[in-house]
């Protein structure tokens, strides 16, 4: 279910210059248009869907840059 | 503290080439071509490019104090010379996985190219992270065409770097970035350049018509190295320049006071005063200055390339142009208050006109108030400052 949650959140905020359904798992979001600006908007929804904060040492490129990457980051923040 | 050899001889060409024609360059808006000229015979345009290449492998650290020392005898050289280690510094870093740039640096060793960038676009803003222009593959060649708001020295460079999305089908913010050389692109200027300071940068609007091999386009998306190197680097060597500036303008104030205080041994010039408050901003920013840059030596060091593409960093360096270029102008015009009308006069040897008019385009290159839109989208996940 994480997954669908975080495709909503990219269809609603990511603003991509694609349909967020035709991209895979590993599909790199800021080649699919995904802007710093809009990157932050996704962390905020994020951070708002799941009850979590990233601390600062996440708020980096990689850990924004595919579906697969923010759900790795959720699920690392959701064990600890 | 001994200087660097380097930082030496950009201090002589400063105080004998680029003070000299300072004003000249100011007054008809002309590149400083005496002051490139000579730092092209130094050597100097490749002293970033490492020792295997045949360059100087200066020092980000060297870079920022020849930027330094240029910005207190002519802001126009200084301004040209960084904007061109800002491109030096990207190939450098990101460029050498390349068989061709390599050996277009060792040429650059040997011919002193003196590279201008094109990063602005009519109808992007001043976003550097957004191009309209796409780099259009045909074959084993590529055409590009982009109409430039500005590009410093454009007409004065051999070669461009230049930002553009990375096909006609590449999203806005997919960009690469292409070097493009002097035989192979053309410029139509499309308007002047006549400005209140900065006037001998000579950054008129351009079309530019650009071809090359396939080979010519960086393989590091340019999103990756503008938050590593492009802005932090462009802050810190722009910063540098301006503090040099405006120590030109104390140093003036300094002499003033000094002389005045020697036509009356025993008492103590009112402008004195004057001269201890603003010192304090002088040191202040100094300070700010030196932790920034120690600041990205250490990164770059310790190759800490998830740390200089954090939003931690990228809001920290942001930083850094914000407080400096709000404060330059204040600080000149505490030191032209200092000399009164000797500063006022532009025939005077106290004269800060230039450094005045100079100060008030660093809040406006990048507009401040765009890099603090960014830092307030920033704010809305950062925790830590």
């Amino acid at each position: 279910m994480t997954k669908a949650a975080i495709r909503q959140i990219l269809k609603d905020q990511g603003r991509l210059s694609v349909d967020v359904s035709t991209l895979a798992d590993d599909a790199d979001l800021y080649q699919a248009g995904m802007t710093s600006h809009a990157s932050v908007n996704i962390m905020l929804a994020l951070e708002g869907e799941f009850d979590l904060e990233f601390p600062d040492r996440m708020l980096k490129r990689s850990v924004f840059e595919s579906v697969d990457a923010i759900h790795a980051a959720i699920t690392e923040l959701q064990a600890g | 503290m001994t200087e660097y050899p380097l930082v030496q001889i950009a201090r002589k060409i400063g105080v004998d080439i680029a003070g000299p024609n300072a004003d000249a360059v100011d007054r008809d808006s002309r590149f400083p071509i005496e002051a490139i000229t000579a730092l092209k015979e130094a050597g100097l345009l490749s002293a970033y490019v490492p020792t295997a290449l045949g360059g100087a492998g200066a020092s980000m650290t060297e870079l920022c104090q020849i930027c330094e020392v240029l910005g207190q005898h002519c802001t126009a050289t200084a301004m040209v010379f960084a904007m061109h280690q800002i491109q030096v510094v990207t190939l450098v870093r990101h460029a050498m996985d390349s068989d061709w740039y390599r050996d277009y640096l060792t040429r650059l060793v040997k011919h002193q190219y003196l590279i201008a960038s094109v990063t602005s676009e009519v109808g992007v803003g001043g976003e550097m992270r957004k191009s309209t222009c796409a780099v259009e593959l045909e074959g084993e060649r590529f055409k590009l065409v982009k109409d430039a708001t500005t590009i410093s020295y454009g007409a004065q460079a051999d070669d461009l770097l230049v930002t553009a999305r990375r096909n006609p089908h590449a999203s806005n913010n997919d960009q690469v970035l292409v070097l493009v050389s002097k035989d192979e692109y053309s410029l139509e200027q499309k308007g002047v350049w006549n400005t209140m300071g900065m006037r001998g940068t000579c950054s008129p609007p351009f079309l530019l018509t650009a071809t090359g091999a396939a080979d010519r386009v960086m393989s590091v998306p340019f999103a990756d190295m503008s938050s590593q190197t492009v802005v932090p680097v462009s802050h810190l060597v722009w910063v540098h320049l301006w503090l040099g500036n405006v120590t030109a303008a104390v140093n003036k104030a300094g002499a003033f006071v000094r002389h005045q205080a020697r036509a009356n041994p025993g008492t103590t010039p009112p402008t004195a005063l004057r001269l201890a408050e603003v010192t304090v901003k002088l040191q202040n920013l100094s300070a700010v200055i030196r932790d920034a840059l120690g600041e990205y030596e250490t990164l770059v060091a310790g190759a800490s390339v998830d740390k200089l593409s954090s939003i931690a960093y990228a809001f920290k360096i942001n930083n850094l142009k914000v407080d400096v270029s709000s404060k330059l102008p204040v600080i000149v015009t505490e030191a032209l208050l200092i000399c009164g009308i000797m500063g006022y006069k532009n025939d005077s040897k106290f004269a800060m006109s230039r450094h005045l008019r100079d100060a008030h385009s660093s809040a406006l290159m990048v507009g401040n108030d765009r890099i603090l839109a960014t830092n307030a989208n920033l704010l809305m996940v950062l925790k830590e400052y």
